[in-house]
């Protein structure tokens, strides 16, 4: 693979501390504040219902360094989730009956007890995802994955910015597209996205400062596209916009273009989307075991407001439901259009 | 939305690109009209026999061939979002460019009828 870039992190750049990056969003003026926009939709302050996915965040180690990165993840980030705490979190998906588990990082495969944490999520017979950037399954030590997941049956959703190579490496790096091509074609070979109920989501986001389009339209736009020039099947596609955060945060500020795109996602703010927003029904695990009500509060460093409960060793979901959900500027990335979540649009 | 600053003081040339997100401010002067032209607007670029993709791409090339630079802001940003690449916009842009280039020299034919009119 060719281009690895040194995350911000690594470079020591100022954006690499959440702290930074919360005071350059609140200082942007925009044309109203989040929270008012939330109460003249009738949704402040935005509660969650109750908690249908856990989401558990494995840690910052990736194999590539895209350069959209909300994680500011790759292949120079220490961070992975201890034993401790990701027996903390099965325990907590078990013993909470939480309908889904949603496997995310960096490059999940990349943590030690990968492995396992799927084996023991999916005897429990509930949904688990695995959010793969595909290229990681191409790695020499990590080429049973794709077998291993389908023989639990776990839910596939792979990054794929876009069905060429020009924009896909421009985002992701040289050569990404290619080995991601070869990952989602072994993926089919193994059943995934051929109706087998082995289950293969694309996960698309603009390579740029715009929003993303119509995900029904783009869906099948997509499928024609991915079948003719590669004979590639997959199940959904789901659109997510461009995060204000981290590395598409850095690449805002070098273009001076951070006012011009958040003035984008304010002017776009829908009402439909801001009641559907993933953080309603979400928890988030980060990888010292720290709860967030999304993975972007969790890389912004807005932990779960009090008194919901600070960490996995002490969550019980009946604390969890109906809490007050901490909210900022960057929430509008998630509220612009039709919205846009883990799932995709959701308006 | 009005915006006061525009009415008054020196503009930078005739075109500016702030002027886009002002278009319904044209509702000013005609309500109705602009209504009408708007509702008509928004019905043609609904999805039809043709994909709200493939108007945009033709929008994005008429916008080339009626040299209008808010309507080439408008729809370079349209075409990306609705899942056009680059390839697919500039391919329409030179369908614009033929369809300009062509026209002016099949109207060549016009001008050798005229040269056969008026020669000896
Ligand atoms: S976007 Fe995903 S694949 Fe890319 S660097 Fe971040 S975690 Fe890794
Ligand atoms: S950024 Fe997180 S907290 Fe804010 S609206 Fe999106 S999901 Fe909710």
């Amino acid at each position: 693979m060719g281009r690895v870039l040194p995350t911000l992190a690594k470079a020591r750049a100022p954006l690499a501390a959440a702290a930074v990056q919360r005071d350059r969003l609140d200082r942007v003026p925009v044309a109203r504040r989040f929270d008012d926009a939330l109460a003249d939709s009738g949704l402040f302050p935005l509660t969650a219902t109750r908690v249908d996915i856990l989401q558990i965040n494995l840690g910052k180690r990736c194999n590539q360094t895209c350069a959209h990165c909300h994680v500011d993840a790759g292949p120079d980030r220490t961070e992975v989730m201890p034993r401790a705490v990701m027996e903390a979190c099965l325990a907590f998906f078990e013993r909470e009956e939480v309908p889904t588990l949603d496997v995310t990082g960096g490059a999940p495969e990349l943590h030690p007890d990968f492995r396992e944490i799927i084996v023991r999520a999916s005897a429990t017979g509930r949904r688990v995802m695995h959010r793969c950037n595909l290229t990681a399954t191409l790695l020499p030590n990590y080429a049973d994955i794709p077998a291993l997941l389908a023989e639990h049956r776990v839910e596939v959703v792979a990054s794929l910015p876009y069905f060429q190579a020009r924009e896909t490496d421009a985002q992701r790096g040289e050569g990404v597209f290619e080995e991601s091509i070869a990952a989602l074609r072994r993926f089919n070979e193994l059943g995934y996205g051929q109706g087998t109920g082995l289950v293969l989501d694309l996960v698309t986001n603009p390579v740029g400062t715009y929003l993303p389009g119509n995900q029904r339209s783009l869906e099948a736009h997509w499928k024609r596209q991915m079948m003719t020039r590669y004979g590639i099947a997959f199940d959904h596609l789901y659109t997510i916009t461009n995060m204000p955060i981290s590395r598409f945060l850095e690449f805002l500020e070098k273009q001076d273009k951070t006012e011009e795109y958040m003035a984008r996602l304010v002017a776009a703010y829908n009402p439909a989307a801001a009641a559907g927003v993933m953080c309603r029904n979400t928890l988030s695990v980060g990888w010292d075991g720290t709860l967030y009500d999304c993975d972007f509060n969790q890389m912004l460093e807005l932990p779960l407001a009090a008194p919901a409960p600070r960490t996995i060793f002490d969550a019980v979901r009946d604390a969890l439901d109906a809490r007050s959900i901490v909210t900022g500027p960057h929430c509008f990335g998630c509220t612009a259009g039709a919205g846009s979540s883990c799932g995709g649009a959701v308006a | 939305m009005s915006d006061s600053s525009s009415r008054t003081g020196e503009r930078p040339s005739y075109y500016d690109r702030h002027d886009l997100g002002r278009f319904s401010e044209i509702g000013r002067g005609s309500p109705e009209l602009a209504a009408r032209f708007f509702d008509y607007y928004n019905a043609v670029f609904a999805e039809g026999a043709l994909s709200a993709r493939e108007k945009s791409l033709i929008a994005l090339a008429v916008a080339h061939a009626v040299q209008c630079p808010y309507c080439i802001d408008a729809y370079s940003k349209d075409a990306l979002e609705k899942g056009s690449n680059l390839d697919e916009m500039t391919e329409a842009v030179h369908v614009a460019a033929a369809i300009r280039g062509g026209a002016s020299l099949v109207h060549g034919v016009q001008m050798l009828n005229h040269v056969d009119d008026l020669g000896m």
